[in-house]
């Protein structure tokens, strides 16, 4: 063991054992393998022209900025499942702000952030204080975010979908800020240019058939980068690792882990703000069932990016494969003319893959038997 | 001799009706090891958790380096120069020994205002650090879990002495390894010791305790039996003590001494 320069006993890694302990992995195989798959099955049906890679884009940015937050609060060792219902409560305040109350739609989106994120404060300090698993407190929190944002629309203006928020935000400074498009000039110039299709009849005759990079994609991207960045780069990603990995020799060593954990939830809680704000400005509207199950596709996306669900192992570029799968598969059914009620056994399968084979990897990097 | 660095005198600690330390006294002084001995149960635990901040204690009081000290929670022991490595919680086995070497100590750098974490200086470091230790790894990039238990003491002993700690409480570092893990241990007790850290080895083995301490205290049912120096004591006296000094003397005989 010690004494000798060299120890016989360890083994030279081969360079795949090597590549087989990252955690994205995972990811970057079943990318490859869907890829391949819907360019073989789907090649011709237009999902590879400019506007099928713009409606798989903006689906797999959606799950993206769910999966960053999933991810690195996973990584930190705690779960929130109350993502989907908190999708659908922040809304509706929006909605209701705005429309039954007549707030600008600016102060409505920043409200509803500091609601959202206090609340996902909570949902962790509860979980530090009374040392509950997050499971069943965030379950509790899947229930009562839920009934409000029934509730609430249902009292307020007696219907559960709240539209028109499109016409309130008209000359909005923030609202574009989630709900527009970027780069339009670029694509007009590409058009322009012969390099992509415009539209040939209707009102938008002579446009080109994509008109510019939404911001959920920009926030999406902006997101994951942000997440890899704290996690591996910086002090505080240190934390996430170590709070996630074992609480209790982390804070013997002077890590802030109820603090982490806690700023965990509270960014959670701001990625499932930021989606449903996107979403919100698009439809020009919020429904009381917006949201549902998000929960668990970010926590899939999440684990097809090679994170452990036990905390302390995981990857934001793993996590953002994992979502990019998502979305390809979901929409690339639909283009293959494919059944799409087969895509939720497809990633029933995908699921248990990756457990599977995160569960081996651990094994390798732990050394366990 | 010299000033000790740590001082206890008459600790008390109350958990509800339960009294687990009685008036419990020690002090450290630099360079030397000083072997806290006690059964289960006898109040070991409880009391270096008090040194080591996690604790207040209900009763006594603590001197560092002549002054009173109140540590209100474990990273002011930390930042007085108090390190502890405990048994099993050294380490997080899923992250590199570099990150683990490194944790709640991470090394900075500015790049264009925002602090990030020094990974090269950290590599560096720990390759170097666990060099002299005596452990080869594969890369500062192995996972702790990849190395064998007494690794994992000796890197968090190098740890704990590379952050200028001037105690190193070291709760059982021996009593889950097997003989040449342990030997490896005490053998870094020694060479920490040599640098002229305060080391406080908690144990319930008598002959460890033995091969690297300088001075003895027992501990038993929350109360110190006395601190005796090395050449003052045989084993089979400080057995006794841990023991209450009955029901053992009666197995002793079948036992052939080798508890």
């Amino acid at each position: 063991m010690a004494d000798t320069q060299t120890d016989e006993r360890v083994k030279e890694m081969s360079p795949i054992r090597r590549a087989l302990i990252r955690p994205e992995l995972g990811g970057i195989c079943g990318t490859i393998i869907v890829f391949l798959f819907f360019l073989s099955f789907a090649g011709d049906s237009g999902m590879f022209n400019i506007q099928g890679v713009m409606n798989w884009s903006v689906v797999s940015a959606q799950f993206m900025i769910i999966a960053v937050g999933a991810c690195l609060l996973m990584i930190a060792g705690e779960f929130d499942l109350s993502v989907g219902s908190m999708i659908g409560f922040s809304g509706m305040i929006i909605a209701l702000l705005t429309i039954t109350f007549g707030w600008p739609v600016w102060i409505a989106i920043i409200f509803t952030f500091a609601i959202c994120v206090a609340i996902g404060a909570l949902n962790g300090f509860i979980v530090i204080r009374t040392g509950l698993p997050s499971f069943i407190v965030s379950l509790a929190f899947l229930f009562i975010l839920r009934g409000f944002t029934i509730y609430l629309p249902q009292t307020l203006e007696r219907k559960t979908i709240i539209g028109g928020i499109k016409d309130a935000a008209q000359g909005d400074w923030l609202a574009p800020i989630f709900g527009g498009k970027i780069l339009g000039g670029f694509f007009v110039w590409l058009a322009d240019n012969g390099l992509i299709e415009t539209f040939e009849r209707g009102s938008r005759a002579g446009e080109p058939v994509v008109d510019g990079i939404p911001m959920l994609i920009v926030w999406a991207l902006g997101l994951v980068i942000f997440g890899h960045v704290l996690l591996t780069r910086t002090r505080f990603g240190n934390w996430i690792f170590a709070a996630g990995g074992d609480a209790q020799a982390a804070r013997y060593v002077g890590v802030p882990v109820n603090r982490v954990k806690i700023l965990m939830f509270m960014f959670t809680a701001f990625c499932a703000c930021v989606f449903a704000t996107a979403q919100v400005m698009e439809f020009g509207s919020a429904g009381a069932d917006r949201g549902l199950l998000k929960e668990f596709e970010a926590i899939i996306a999440v684990v097809i990016g090679g994170a452990l669900l036990t905390g302390g192992y995981g990857s934001v570029i793993g996590a953002a494969l994992g979502a990019l799968i998502f979305g390809v598969v979901q929409q690339g059914l639909f283009f293959a003319g494919v059944e799409s009620s087969l895509f939720r056994v497809f990633l029933g399968i995908l699921l248990l893959l990756a457990v599977v084979l995160n569960t081996y990897i651990r094994r390798l990097i732990t050394g366990e038997k | 001799m010299t000033e000790p660095i740590v001082k206890m005198v008459n600790i008390e600690k109350h958990f509800g009706s339960v009294i687990a330390l009685a008036g419990v006294s020690l002090d450290v002084v630099p360079g030397e090891c000083h072997c806290l001995l006690g059964d289960n149960g006898a109040g070991k635990s409880t009391f270096i958790k008090t040194m080591s901040g996690v604790h207040k204690p209900t009763k006594g009081e603590i001197y560092f380096e002549g002054q009173p000290m109140d540590f209100a929670d474990p990273r002011d022991a930390i930042s007085a120069g108090i390190a502890t490595v405990y048994q099993d919680l050294a380490m997080i086995p899923l992250m590199s020994v570099s990150r683990n070497f490194f944790m709640g100590n991470e090394p900075l750098k500015k790049i264009a205002g925002v602090s990030f974490f020094d990974h090269e200086l950290a590599n560096e470091v720990t390759m170097r650090e666990m060099k002299a230790m005596g452990i080869n790894l594969r890369g500062p990039d192995q996972a702790v879990g990849t190395l064998s238990g007494g690794e994992r003491q000796t890197v968090a002993i190098a740890r704990a002495v590379h952050f200028g700690a001037k105690v190193l409480i070291l709760d059982e570092p021996t009593s889950a390894l097997g003989v040449r893990q342990t030997s490896n241990v005490l053998a870094t007790v020694d060479k920490v010791r040599n640098k002229g850290i305060g080391v406080v080895f908690i144990t319930h083995n008598v002959r460890h305790s033995l091969a690297v301490g300088d001075r003895f205290t027992v501990l038993n049912r929350g109360q110190t039996l006395g601190t005796a120096k090395r050449g003052e004591i045989t084993p089979e006296e400080l057995q006794d003590m841990m023991a209450g000094g009955q029901e053992l003397a009666e197995l002793e005989g079948s036992l052939g001494g080798t508890v």
